[in-house]
């Protein structure tokens, strides 16, 4: 996985809460067998009128997206991220990711950033104010800025360290191996098995 | 305590201390306890597997030459893209097919049992899961699907997870979680006759808020979640995920064993015997402190049913469309304009008046046998309003059979409804089941978000009661009105006057 440090690029407001998974990407695309090529299919109902946000000219090439609360609710498609990242994403702030969507995020390398609900209205004001600007999400600082404004956003040490070595879970996972064998080992007869088949 | 900290957290700094259900099983699976802030390194018992998130996980595998750890914790069935109609005939789509027949070679190139289309086992693979007696109490589950909750219900610890790390069991039968937090949801008193498991999930998440539940493991209880069978526990913890939370559980008592015994993977002679004594176990600790508490009600309860287009915008169905301007949180207040304008509903309509196109039974929340049998039981010996379409979608091929032994596929006929194949369906309409453009729809299924069922399709959210009723009369509407109607199909629902429809 790529390292991630310093991000910075057009920002987009989404000014709706509950953004949830069908919306960022629905279910009629989730039909293909690689990760990439999601990029169309990313807000694909919203998008069609060309007033939604991401279709401004301003906005174009846009990597950072700053939501309401409950981002990312509902599937557990990871197929979202994959869209998200396609289009050109690299950070997204709000004031609450759900859970499987946030841990969706770090496995794939998009940054996930947590400030107050007050801290997303300042920020999408101070790009209302100049529609275009960059934002810098610094992960290392914990730190996202629009203009003059900048905020601390939470983001777990553990997450973070992963995305700035950027490493793969299943390999630091594989060092245990010698210990999920012995757990292994412990595992009681009446567990279930799915072979053979009964 | 602080509810800062994690409880498993907290409960493995004292080990004497109580603990609740959820802390119980997940120590029971740390293979490597984090240190430092790492998480948790948490053995999994058992992975199910689907055709939408697993292609780019078998890849990975692949890519990295890797092997499947442990293909006889794993189990694969076909359910989001399977049509349910004509479903021995090659499936029209190209891209669904693809993805079918993607799972079909791996689940051979990895040695992974699979239930394919036409075969009896094969349905939603959360109604497989518990048919086939391998969801059981203590375990842990996990699947590339949110609904993954609803095993929660026999006990076990079961959440949706994505396809990084589907591929992550895949490689190593494990997974790094941070300990949840713990939330109790006491539900007490006797639901009312017409009231059902579905209309407590509904109003125990329009209580907390989608996000209510966000880093949580809720464990329900109290008398009136114990009354419940299994289906009726399923159809709660289902919805977990909608109140925002991973996992809910339900501690295993006589229900869950008698549910168990007997099926082909419970376990047999001296491992069932052991298995029942730690299950025992599996209780939360009378003095065990949860992070929250959440207290419900029963005996308050009506039919319940969502207005908007998340599953916590839901209101008693004899209550109006909310106002937003009633709404004082300025972002729900937006979320409920949007919301109504979606929906295209009034403030101030009566639920009971908004009529439907179309009534969807089945999902992984409401499409086990008691699910059918209680559609049955309202609409047997009537017939559907005239324009609504009707849908019956059983859970797996195996359920579908039970349920035409029974004659209700027969009834389902009679009073004008399709009687469809297994799989996910309208829920989500990744086949052609999907709603058109505007249609409104009372669907038993878990999500109401925009466009869910259908671009452009609208969804109320209710129970297979409601639903039944619903496509009697036309309208949303509940057993209780077809009482007032002077109909004699309600059994076993009593009849209701305003004055008991608080």
């Amino acid at each position: 996985m790529e390292k991630v440090s310093v991000i910075t690029g057009t920002a987009v407001p989404l000014k709706r809460s509950n953004v949830d998974t069908d919306q960022i990407i629905p279910a009629v695309f989730l039909k293909r067998v690689t990760k990439t090529g999601f990029d169309d299919a990313l807000f694909h109902g919203w998008r069609q009128d060309p007033e939604f946000v991401i279709n401004r000219p301003e906005f174009q090439g846009a990597t950072v997206l700053i939501a309401g609360p409950d981002f990312g609710t509902g599937s557990s498609r990871e197929h979202a991220v994959w869209a998200l990242r396609d289009f050109g994403f690299r950070a997204v702030i709000s004031p609450r990711f759900a859970d499987i969507f946030r841990g969706n995020s770090g496995k794939q390398g998009l940054l996930t950033g947590t400030v107050t609900e007050e801290q997303v209205e300042a920020l999408w004001a101070a790009i209302d104010a100049n529609p275009g600007v960059d934002a810098t999400v610094d992960l290392e600082a914990r730190t996202v800025s629009v203009g003059d404004v900048t905020f601390p956003f939470d983001i777990d040490d553990y997450t973070r360290w992963r995305l700035m070595e950027g490493l793969d879970d299943i390999a630091l996972t594989l060092r245990e191996e010698q210990k999920i064998t012995e757990f292994e080992g412990t595992r009681a007869a009446w567990r279930p098995t799915t072979l053979p088949a009964r | 305590m602080s509810t800062e900290t994690p409880s498993a957290e907290r409960s493995a700094a004292s080990a004497a201390a109580p603990r609740t259900l959820a802390e119980k099983v997940w120590a029971d699976h740390v293979v490597v306890a984090g240190e430092n802030g790492e998480p948790d390194l948490i053995y999994i018992d058992l992975h199910l597997v689907h055709e939408v998130t697993s292609p780019q996980a078998f890849d990975g595998l692949r890519q990295a030459s890797r092997q499947l750890r442990r293909p006889d914790l794993t189990i694969a069935t076909e359910d989001h893209n399977t049509p349910t109609l004509a479903i021995d005939r090659p499936i029209a789509d190209p891209t669904s097919r693809i993805q079918i027949e993607t799972l079909r070679k791996n689940a051979e190139e990895f040695g992974v049992r699979i239930h394919s289309l036409g075969d009896v086992e094969q349905g939603i693979v959360h109604v497989v899961g518990p048919q086939l007696g391998l969801t059981m109490p203590g375990i842990t589950v996990v699947c590339g699907d949110s609904h993954t909750s609803t095993h929660g219900a026999f006990g076990a610890m079961a959440f949706g997870i994505g396809t990084s790390e589907v591929e992550h069991v895949m490689a190593t039968q494990t997974l790094p979680l941070k300990p949840f937090k713990t939330m109790a949801i006491t539900v007490e008193g006797e639901l009312r006759p017409g009231v059902t498991a579905k209309d407590i999930i509904l109003a125990v998440i329009a209580k907390i808020g989608t996000g209510g539940g966000q880093g949580y493991v809720l464990e329900y209880r109290g008398s009136a979640i114990r009354s419940l069978s299994m289906d009726g526990r399923m159809t709660i913890c289902n919805m977990s995920i909608e109140a925002g939370a991973r996992a809910g559980m339900v501690a295993p008592d006589q229900t869950t064993y008698d549910y168990l015994k007997g099926r082909a993977h419970a376990p047999e002679g001296q491992d069932w015997d052991d298995a029942v004594a730690y299950w025992e176990t599996l209780k939360s600790d009378d003095d065990a402190v949860f992070d929250a508490e959440v207290f419900l009600d029963a005996n308050e309860l009506e039919p319940f049913v969502t207005w908007g287009t998340n599953p916590g915008q839901g209101v008693s169905l004899s209550e109006p469309v909310p106002d937003p301007a009633q709404i004082a949180d300025p972002n729900a207040r937006a979320a409920a304009e949007r919301a109504l304008e979606y929906m295209d509903l009034e403030a101030g309509t009566p639920m009971k008046d908004i009529p439907v196109d179309a009534v969807f039974m089945g999902s992984c929340t409401n499409s086990r046998i008691e699910d059918l049998r209680a559609f049955a039981s309202i609409i047997q010996g009537q017939k559907k309003a005239d324009g609504v379409r009707v849908m019956v979608v059983p859970g797996s091929a195996r359920v579908r059979l039970e349920a035409e032994a029974e004659g209700i596929d027969k009834i389902v006929e009679a009073f004008g409804a399709e009687w469809r194949f297994a799989g996910c369906s309208m829920c989500l309409g990744m086949n052609p089941d999907q709603l058109a453009p505007g249609e409104r729809c009372a669907s038993t299924s878990n999500r109401n978000f925009e466009g869910r069922q259908g671009k452009g399709g609208r969804t109320h959210l209710v129970s297979p009661l409601v639903a039944a009723a619903t496509a009697i009369r036309g309208t949303l509407s509940s057993p209780w009105d077809l009482a007032q109607d002077g109909g004699d199909a309600v059994s076993p629902v009593t009849p209701s006057t305003e004055e008991v429809a608080v």
